[in-house]
């Protein structure tokens, strides 16, 4: 039918598994903005959310590592992290193995998509649907754009996967959201965990706030590194969300919150 | 350095419940199935939270194997600076420290 939703989010395991730890004159906003985004969505009515996400090693490795996977399960589960350690309880996600797989021969056309019937939702997924869907009501279908091990897809390959998600989303009969999730600069897991290059962030949310095509796909991935850690690499799922969107972006929400590694983002993206 | 086999068991500790029951009864006995250097077994059945960060093992698995042993996060990010200090800079991979020794940047 078409697509009814689209935005972002930051899905940084801290955010919930640290959580007593942040001011919480951050903490509260950020979770305000994610439980209004996930009414936004919900509010949509989606039949399905496509969840773009970049994964850290739980259901691809370096064996075999596709540059782009789609979910194809009528259920997933998740977190594949201890329970008490993301502090998300797990819980079997509902998925639709048969819109899975006319998205995926849409999306086809132009990329070639790995697919897999498991998935385990890792805190990639989880933190957003911690917030975005607390009841366990919504239909995921969990993509991956692989932000990990390098070599990585090319910035406009992210941008084509988008599109092609879009295509698919407007030749299915069902109401699809897209919801990215990623960080923007940030060096999680490391010593340095806790750096945020706010200036950078903040010039990349313009650039996906005003669909500039060109400046959001001018970045290299050794510029990124030095400039954003190799979380920053996670740009890709926010590119792929606004090719498949299409219009504005309107940010809900931006602060750096070092304790969460990360600078929290939420934001939505008008479909044009 | 066989960088690819240390990762990939922590990969697989990560995810299969019957390996973290094994490696948690006897690690140096679930550990000979990768093709590990001396160095790497010593790392991964130490716990040696610093040396896995030196030799490279990317710092998503290298966080959940912190977990699966019960480090709290601070902990988890001081034992990789002292890993740095006492081993030297990171040697592969895209998780180098740039912090010096004494900054907590995100205060812990």
């Amino acid at each position: 039918m078409a697509l009814v939703f689209a935005g972002v989010c930051s899905h940084a395991p801290g955010i919930t598994g640290r959580s007593e730890r942040a001011d919480p004159a951050l903490r509260e906003p950020l979770y305000a903005a994610f439980r209004a985004m996930g009414e936004s969505l919900r509010a949509a009515q989606p039949d399905a959310v496509i969840v773009i996400a970049a994964e850290h090693f739980a259901n691809f490795f370096m064996n075999n590592m596709p540059a782009y996977a789609l979910g194809m399960a009528d259920s997933y589960d998740g977190p594949i992290e201890e329970p008490g350690w993301l502090r998300i309880p797990r819980r079997v996600v509902r998925g639709n193995t048969k819109l899975s797989r006319d998205i995926i021969r849409e999306v086809q056309q132009t990329v070639d998509v790995a697919y897999a019937e498991e998935w385990r939702f890792d805190h990639g997924i989880m933190v957003p649907l911690h917030f975005l869907d607390p009841d366990n009501r919504l239909t995921i279908i969990p993509a991956n754009i692989n932000c990990q091990g390098p070599p990585l897809t090319p910035l406009h390959r992210a941008w084509a996967f988008g599109e092609a998600l879009r295509r698919a989303a407007d030749a299915v009969p069902e109401r699809i959201a897209v919801v990215g999730t990623g960080g923007i600069s940030h060096w999680p897991a490391t010593p340095d965990s806790g750096a945020i290059n706010e200036n950078w962030d903040r010039h990349f949310l313009d650039q996906w706030s005003s669909q500039d095509k060109n400046g959001m796909l001018s970045y290299g991935d050794e510029q990124t590194y030095r400039d954003a850690g190799q979380g920053g690499f996670e740009i890709r799922t926010f590119i792929a969300a606004a090719a498949a969107a299409g219009g504005r972006g309107t940010v809900h929400y931006y602060a750096p919150i070092p304790i969460f590694a990360v600078g929290c983002t939420i934001a939505t993206m008008e479909i044009a | 350095m066989s960088l690819y086999q240390l990762s990939k068991l922590l990969y697989q500790l990560n995810r299969d419940e019957d390996f973290k029951l094994r490696f948690r009864s006897n690690p140096q006995a679930a550990a000979m199935s990768y093709d590990l250097t001396d160095e790497e077994r010593r790392a991964v059945v130490g716990p040696d939270i610093g040396l896995l960060y030196v030799l490279g093992v990317n710092g998503q698995i290298l966080m959940h194997y912190a977990a699966f042993c019960g480090i709290e996060w601070p902990d988890y990010l001081q034992r990789m600076r002292d890993g740095v200090k006492q081993h030297g800079p990171v040697r592969a991979g895209v998780y180098a420290m740039l912090s010096g020794f004494d900054d907590k940047v995100a205060g812990v």
